[in-house]
């Protein structure tokens, strides 16, 4: 059952992602309230997904790739929802909701139905992989409000008032929703990597062994300690601000990339 | 019955015209009774604005009311004669007279298409004719419907959302940098006109913080305590740039007053918090050198004007939309005029009773199957007598009072006593005897041609009228 649902979620998403591309591009107000229905109904769906699968195998099985990347797409778009309900920043839709896709259909390729059994401890590993991907969730929303600052800089500067102008929100709330999404997200990723810690003690009796998951963890870590300190203290604020957030991001994929080269499918 | 409105506006008189025929509000009272005063001229409305003045009534017939609404817009000012007026005014009645104000009220017929004020001088104008009691049942629901047409032009268009003019342009992009200027800190370097004009707009969207410098340092104070501000030495005009969110210049000086220096440093010392600057002045008072520096945003004189030149071209688009809900909006209200036309009312209410004798008269002789048939006839006759008699006396009066001024009245009112709203109203064709229609006839409403009724005939007459 859990298969029929993603599939149908897929395709939602889908749907919504072309719908929320075209508002772009459009005058039209309405279209934004179909691609907002359509996510809505997609976010349904994904969560009786996610519950079936749950049910289906238990947690007596090591979180795999494709359930992290499922989740991470879930939780991205239970953001936009809840942002979009307060502040009606349809536009907003256009940038995540094609993310969560592309997120989705990663997670599609790799799917795996066979159930690996767990021992106890790594029921730990369930903590670590929440958390992380919680974590980058945050990072996810600032990358996407960076790419959103960034557009409308360039419009701005470039004094092309097309409809893109008028969609997108001031820029100065787009560098808060970047500040905040990182301030979320950053506790987040360090209790996960924390915790990820805590299982590879158990599991190989060493914190830290630097795999290339564990490097690119704390480099991407370690930026956004910076980016968060510097944007405190010494004004990294507006434009440069979007910039690092955007590559930052770049380090968190290549994280989850480690994750797959390492593993070939299982967190551990 | 016929609403009618005679006026002329912007667009077909001149302003030396229209400040003649302007009436003052302290004389709108004296204005209303003398309009009602004419004979024919059962309800009015004057509304008097400095690019329109139109007088909305209610009148008996078609061409003497025409023709006496005329005579009272002459007669406000001495030096107008009835057939110096006639060549700048327009004359509609029924639904081309409600479209009219209900157009007048979205503002699309405003010389701002999409501005807000025309709304505020209906509801005026309404005001001043309800309490002098010169509008009645026509046109309170006809008034009190434009003011809902207008809501719902402004919320389902995008008509009022863009700025229209240079100095609300600078607003407007104001406001794609910052999301509130409340906390916001204006720098108004020089006071040209349009500078001064910006800052107000900018002031009645939330900035508090104004600081102003010009080079006559008094006259700087006197703005200052206008726009509630500070005022600063002209030489210190740099070192304030560090503080100020939003700078607007607008000197008579041939140079660059800021240079791409100045707003560097400027920048340096706010830590990249965006800047957004606007030049006025001609020739331009800020270095265009300014603009690839990161997190200012430079606009001169010609940036605003496209920014106004595109949104009045959105506007227009948007016009076009709130017409056509001006067109929908006149409908329903016709229809709830036909309805107050005494022969639909007539059918409805004999068919309303019709309907509820046959249902208690079957029900009972249902139960009463003993009953011969000429007992039968008789509780069919008995219940028939009843009901004729009881709405009798409401047929009578609904047909006297027909013709009266209080006839649309009377009708509203015989049509809630015996709840035919939800029948609809039909007209039936002219001279026909209502009661030769049969039961459940065809409904006005979306079945083919609409019967004429005397209240919206499609009445205009733009141009070569005289009167007598």
């Amino acid at each position: 059952m859990s298969s029929v649902f993603f599939m149908l979620t897929m395709g939602l998403y889908f749907v919504s992602t072309v719908c929320y591309l075209a508002y772009l591009l459009r005058r039209a107000e309405t279209l934004s309230k179909v691609s907002l229905g359509i996510t809505a109904v997609g976010f349904a769906t994904h969560t009786v997904a996610l519950a079936a699968r749950m049910t289906d195998t238990g947690q007596a099985q090591l979180p795999t790739f494709h359930e992290a990347l499922s989740f991470f797409s879930w939780m991205l778009i239970l953001v936009f929802l809840a942002v979009e309900f307060r502040r009606q920043l349809h536009v907003l839709g256009s940038f995540i909701v094609p993310l969560a896709l592309i997120s989705l259909v990663t997670a599609a390729a790799f799917r795996s139905d066979e159930a690996s059994t767990l021992q106890p401890v790594f029921k730990t590993l369930w903590v670590h992989v929440t958390l992380s991907m919680l974590g980058t969730v945050g990072f996810a929303i600032a990358f996407v409000a960076g790419v959103m600052y960034l557009i409308q800089d360039g419009l701005l500067k470039s004094k092309r008032f097309n409809v893109l102008y008028a969609k997108l929100p001031a820029l100065d709330y787009l560098d808060h929703l970047n500040q905040q999404s990182i301030v979320m997200g950053f506790p987040l990723l360090t209790l996960g990597i924390i915790s990820g810690a805590f299982s590879a003690e158990i599991v190989r009796g060493t914190y830290v062994n630097w795999n290339p998951e564990q490097t690119w963890a704390m480099v991407t870590w370690g930026f956004y300690f910076a980016v968060l300190v510097g944007r405190l203290t010494i004004g990294w604020r507006a434009k440069r601000a979007a910039y690092l957030t955007i590559i930052g991001f770049a380090g968190v994929i290549l994280t989850l990339i480690g994750v797959v080269l390492k593993s070939h499918g299982s967190v551990s | 019955m016929h609403v009618i409105v005679v006026g002329l506006s912007h667009k077909t008189a001149p302003v030396e015209i229209r400040e003649k025929l302007a009436v003052p509000e302290s004389r709108l009272r004296e204005a209303l009774s003398r309009l009602c005063a004419y004979p024919g001229v059962r309800e009015g409305l004057l509304l008097s604005t400095c690019n329109r003045v139109e007088v909305y009534a209610v009148v008996e017939e078609l061409e003497s009311g025409y023709g006496r609404v005329q005579e009272f817009l002459a007669d406000t000012h001495l030096s107008l004669s009835s057939e110096h007026l006639t060549p700048h005014l327009y004359w509609h009645a029924g639904d081309r007279a409600i479209g009219h104000l209900f157009r007048v009220a979205s503002s699309l017929d405003s010389m701002i298409v999409g501005e807000s004020q025309i709304l505020g001088q209906i509801k005026d104008a309404f005001e001043v004719a309800l309490t002098h009691k010169a509008s009645g049942l026509l046109l309170n629901k006809i008034v009190k419907k434009a003011i809902s047409v207008a809501k719902r032009v402004r919320t389902e268009t995008k008509i009022a959302e863009t700025a229209v003019s240079v100095s609300y342009a600078a607003v407007e992009l104001a406001k794609k940098i910052f999301s509130s200027l409340a906390e916001k800190t204006v720098l108004l370097i020089g006071a040209g006109e349009m500078a001064k004009l910006a800052a107000r707009h900018l002031i009645a969207n939330g900035v508090r913080q104004v600081r102003i410098t010009t080079r006559n340092f008094q006259h700087g104070l006197e703005l200052a305590q206008r726009f509630n501000g500070t005022a600063v030495p002209f030489e210190d005009y740099r070192t304030e740039l560090a503080g100020a969110d939003i700078v607007l210049v607008s000197t008579g000086a041939s140079h660059y007053l800021v240079t791409a220096d100045d707003v560097q440093r400027a920048m340096r010392q706010r830590m990249s918090r965006p800047m957004f600057l606007i030049d006025i002045s001609v020739p331009r008072n800020i270095d265009p050198a300014v603009r690839p520096i990161d997190d200012a945003f430079l606009f001169d004189i010609d940036d605003l004007h496209m920014r106004v030149e595109q949104n009045r071209e959105d506007r227009l688009r948007e016009a076009a939309k709130a017409e056509q809900m001006v067109v929908e909006e006149v409908a329903v209200l016709g229809q709830w005029l036909q309805s107050l036309e005494v022969t639909p009312t007539i059918v409805a209410l004999r068919s309303r009773t019709e309907d509820i004798k046959r249902r208690e008269v079957d029900k009972m002789l249902a139960r009463l199957a003993h009953l011969s048939s000429e007992d039968r006839a008789a509780v069919e006759a008995l219940a028939s007598a009843i009901v004729n008699k009881m709405v009798h006396g409401t047929m009578v009066t609904l047909k006297a009072e027909a013709t009266s001024s209080s006839g649309a009245a009377y009708v509203d009112a015989a049509r809630r006593f015996f709840n035919l709203e939800d029948i609809a109203a039909v007209c039936p064709a002219e001279h026909a005897d209502a009661s030769e229609r049969p039961e459940g006839s065809p409904t006005g409403n979306g079945s083919g041609r609409l019967p004429e009724s005397s209240f919206i005939q499609h009445t205009s007459k733009e141009q070569g009228r005289r009167v007598r």
